[in-house]
């Protein structure tokens, strides 16, 4: 497939601060990638330095085929959202989906034709004659895509878009612009901390930290094979759990728990050594369903989280803490004792040292 | 929270006692001592405060009298000179040092300390650097060309222009810092908007920033306005009122009246037109700043 | 946005990119570069222009006026004009310099400051956390008092002062200051204890504080900086003024700014420019030196003062 965005050997510094080093990256057409990662990580800077916002330190910037590096923003042929919706508060909502326009010299007929198609799209008819101050925070965001989409590129960048909002209006938006990427084909990428976000809308993720990408894979491969120990714990909520140990011929040996190893998918073959063994709460077993898997452990329950449809557990097992995800309908107790298991395909390792994948 | 609460005099008697002095310099000094200024101005008191009322027989004189129309004139010209000037290079200065630009703060130090000095030394000083024989006309005139003329403090069409100079140079420097300050809550995505829009700088600043920090024009302006109806102690400084009367203004005028013309009657009906000035720029700001919240 | 001036390094070891790569060159001397800089550097030098004037015409002697370019450094440097000013320049009788009128300053800012901030500060306070009934009448009153014309309530004040036995004497003059001082710093005060998180004061009351525990315990201490922005604000405000000193006081006591307008526009004897320029520096001097050391806090003094009055 061709190519949308192609990023070369970008470096970045204020100063001497690096804040990207390094950094490739290739976006399909059409696709919807996701920049995760907590804050100061990098992603925002990137995505500026894709709109041409941030002068790069080095390296090229591609959009379409095209070397955009030392492109103007607007002609880089991108659209952006902002986090804060940057409205222009003095004009209607007409009037900031035609500023841009306007000023390239559009002709009239030509912009009020895409105002309207995007204004039907995102169904803001009926605000088109207000100003910003006088819509909601949902009704604003919507605006500010219509801003992007009048604009009749390919590419879309989205920075936080949805931060702003309560819980209820971003997840529908999440929705709508999921919707939206369904109905146009764009080009998308998006900036966000939040891995609900992340995991719902793309297409691929990129999970940044310190300025470079820690993996770049779909959604369910980067939950289910997390590259190295800081995505394994950074995606899933509540976190893995995480066993401190030594890989010892077939087994893993944590304290006086052993648990097999057999099953497990080595990244590259078998190897001994120090190394942390991950497992996600929901992937844990409980009570009769244990007793079927290959390693199994007795437990008390210290703390009991209700959340309706689902039950989060802290147990003590041989003196840690380790978290499960049961069913929401069990009643239990703190103090009862409770049966844990999981199978070892199930399991993450990380070398000890470098915590990548084992 | 407190307010709501059962009310009695000594609820509070701490902050009450607190607040002794605002209550007194509130009523008596500020409300009653214009209330007073107000009252007596329809007196003919000479030396002394005198309750023989005339009527408006003060305003009249006043109105009549050539020093307090070149007074009024004078202050129109420089009112309207300063607002218009010290708004826009104020805001030019603001927006070049908004470019990110190095040695900001030296910049700024240099375009703001003329306003922590005192008009008199601004005035004094400006006297100096437009004293024909020596200052600014001299110079230029030893430079070759014999017919330059600038001498502003002794021409009396064009003295309220040399204060101008004065008053420009003393207070842009306070205009910039305000816009500067207004410039930076300007929320960055806006700038980024506009240039993912492609459109150009100048156009931003006047379709977009300018309309966004109209309250930071319009409080810059009452402060403006505030200090020009003030203006006084740098005409003293300067000009001293002349050549003859030539850079009289209201101020100067209610002061010599009051004080060494002993015809307290004219400096009171003189300094009540003074506040009948302010109240036309105050109540119009007053009422869109804090009246019109309510409907927006 | 774009940092100019920063030319690109390119970096070595990367694989080949063809075309553009890293920083859109940028010429150091770009048109937009030599438009803000020359015109920031133009307006400088215009604003700096009277203050050097100020300082190379008190060090010349006055043959060297006469004859010279006012902008022009001295050939001769003396500091004879500057002694003269301190401590021979006449005013009317009076013969020992500006010296009288520096210390009249000193003794009018001094306590004026103090008071002034005293009362404002606990004022402020009072408003911002046990507000009152009526309270916020009185502070409109106060605010909207700011911006009368101080020519209105000259007389009044006269007669006030008269009644009170103050007139013409310094702690007159102090308690005028106080007075026109209020509005701004309340305000000031005003907001900022208002900023101070709500919590902080509610938990000291559970606590059992007081009005006056809390507010030297509790805010107090924790408003260091406003303080130092109002005392900057009243004492450059205080020294500078010019009106109150000439009405409220007595020729004896004439603060700096009255004595040096009175020794320069004196129409007796042979002008001194020389030493009119010292004179004038001097008095400028110490709101200059806060302005220079305070830096930042006078900008936050008179942008908070300024944009919310």
């Amino acid at each position: 497939m061709e190519h949308s965005i192609e990023i070369k050997h970008l470096d970045l510094s204020f100063g001497a601060v690096k804040v990207l080093q390094d950094l490739n990256l290739d976006v399909k057409q059409g696709e919807f990638l996701v920049l995760l990662g907590s804050s100061g990580c990098g992603k925002s800077t990137l995505l500026n330095c894709i709109a041409g916002l941030l002068d790069v330190t080095d390296g090229q910037i591609w959009i379409g085929g095209e070397n955009v590096t030392w492109e103007e923003p607007s002609k880089r042929g991108i659209g952006m959202v902002f986090q804060s919706y940057a409205l222009y508060p003095q004009m209607t909502v007409r009037g900031n989906l035609s500023f841009g326009l306007k000023n390239a010299g559009v002709s009239k007929a030509e912009i009020a034709e895409r105002v309207n198609r995007a204004a039907q799209v995102l169904q803001i008819e009926p605000l088109l004659d207000r100003k910003p101050s006088a819509l909601s925070g949902g009704q604003r965001q919507r605006v500010a895509i219509g801003r992007a989409l009048v604009r009749d590129v390919d590419v879309f960048l989205f920075d936080e878009p949805l931060s702003n909002l309560d819980a209820k209006l971003r997840a529908d938006l999440r929705v709508e612009i999921k919707q939206l990427h369904a109905t146009l084909g764009n080009t998308m990428i998006y900036v966000t901390h939040d891995q609900i976000e992340a995991m719902t809308l793309a297409d691929r993720i990129a999970i940044m930290k310190g300025g470079a990408v820690m993996q770049l894979d779909a959604p369910n491969a980067i939950y289910n094979r997390p590259a190295n120990k800081y995505v394994a714990e950074f995606i899933g909520s509540p976190t893995m759990n995480f066993f401190e140990g030594e890989v010892q011929g077939g087994n893993f040996l944590s304290g006086e728990l052993a648990i097999p190893l057999e099953g497990y998918a080595w990244q590259g073959g078998a190897v001994d050594g120090a190394a942390w063994l991950g497992i996600r709460p929901e992937h844990i077993a409980s009570g009769e369903v244990a007793a079927h898997k290959p390693f199994q452990a007795e437990a008390t329950v210290e703390l009991v989280e209700p959340l309706g449809s689902d039950t989060l557990l802290r147990c003590d097992v041989a003196g840690r803490h380790v978290w499960v995800r049961i069913d929401g309908q069990t009643e239990i107790a703190p103090g009862a004792p409770l049966s844990l298991g999981f199978s070892p395909e199930r399991a993450h390792l990380f070398e000890k040292t470098n915590e990548t994948r084992l | 929270m407190a307010a709501a609460r059962p009310l009695g005099l000594f609820r509070n008697i701490n902050a009450k006692i607190a607040a002794i002095p605002m209550v007194l310099t509130a009523l008596v000094v500020f409300t009653g001592g214009t209330i007073w200024t107000v009252v007596y101005s329809f007196t003919n008191s000479k030396l002394l405060p005198r309750e023989k009322f005339v009527g408006f027989q003060q305003y009249e004189r006043l109105w009549g009298t050539e020093r307090w129309n070149v007074a009024i004139e004078n202050l129109l010209i420089y009112g309207a000179c300063m607002v218009v000037f010290s708004l826009v290079i104020g805001f030019v200065l603001a927006a070049l040092l908004d470019q990110k630009i190095r040695f900001e703060n030296t910049f700024r130090t240099i375009l703001l300390y003329p306003f922590a000095l005192s008009f008199i030394v601004t005035g004094l000083v400006w006297q100096w650097l437009l004293n024909p024989d020596f200052g600014i006309q001299s110079v230029i005139r030893a430079l070759g060309w014999e017919s330059f003329d600038f001498d502003p403090l002794y021409n009396a069409d064009i003295v309220i222009y040399g204060v101008l100079i004065a008053g420009l140079w003393q207070g842009t420097g306070l205009v910039m810092c305000l816009m500067l300050a207004g410039l930076r809550g300007i929320d960055q995505e806006i700038w980024k908007a506009a240039r993912v829009d492609g459109i150009p700088m100048w156009k931003t600043y006047i379709f977009i920033v300018i309309p966004m920090i109209r309250p930071v024009f319009i409080t810059t302006l009452v402060i403006i306005a505030s200090g020009i109806v003030r203006l006084y102690d740098l005409i003293v400084a300067q000009t001293g009122g002349g050549p003859g009367i030539a850079s009289d203004v209201p101020a100067k005028y209610v002061y010599d009246y009051m004080f060494q013309g002993q015809n307290l009657g004219q400096g009171f009906a003189a300094s009540t037109m003074m506040l009948l000035a302010v109240l036309v720029v105050i109540i119009p700001w007053a009422y869109l700043e804090f009246g019109g919240k309510k409907r927006v | 946005m774009s940092d100019p001036g920063i030319l690109n390094v390119a970096g070595v070891g990367a694989d080949a990119l063809d075309g553009p790569r890293g920083p859109k060159p940028r010429r150091r001397f770009s048109r937009r570069n030599i438009f803000i800089y020359g015109t920031l550097i133009v307006v400088a030098l215009y604003y700096l222009l009277p203050l050097w004037v100020m300082v190379v015409t008190s060090l010349k002697g006055m043959p060297e006026i006469r004859l010279g370019n006012i902008f022009a450094p001295p050939v001769e440097i003396t500091f004879q004009p500057w002694v003269k000013a301190w401590a021979e320049a006449c005013t009317g009788l009076n013969c020992d310099g500006l010296s009288r009128g520096f210390w009249n300053s000193v003794r009018i800012t001094v306590p004026s400051v103090i008071l002034s901030i005293l009362i404002a500060s606990v004022n402020g306070y009072a408003l911002a956390n046990w507000r009152f009934k009526g309270a916020d009448v009185f502070f409109t009153i106060l605010i909207f008092g700011a911006f009368i014309p101080y020519q209105v309530m000259l007389y009044p004040i006269v007669i006030i002062l008269r009644e009170i036995g103050l007139y013409g004497s310094l702690t007159g003059l102090v308690l005028v200051h106080s007075v026109f001082g209020m509005p701004i710093l309340t305000l000031l005060f005003r907001n900022y204890f208002t900023s101070l998180p709500e919590e902080l004061f509610k938990a000291a009351r559970v606590d059992g504080a007081g009005f006056w525990q809390i507010y030297f315990q509790i805010m107090l201490p924790m408003s260091l900086p406003i303080f130092v922005v109002a005392m900057i604000l009243q004492v450059t405000g205080i020294w500078n003024d010019f009106l109150f000193g000439v009405v409220y006081t007595k020729p004896d006591l004439y603060p700096m700014t009255v004595q040096l307008n009175n020794i320069v526009n004196s129409v007796q004897g042979v002008k001194e420019y020389n030493v009119n320029m010292a004179a004038t520096l001097l008095t400028g001097l110490v709101p200059l030196v806060i302005y220079f050391i305070s830096g930042k806090l006078f900008v936050r003094g008179i942008a908070a003062g300024a944009v919310k009055g």
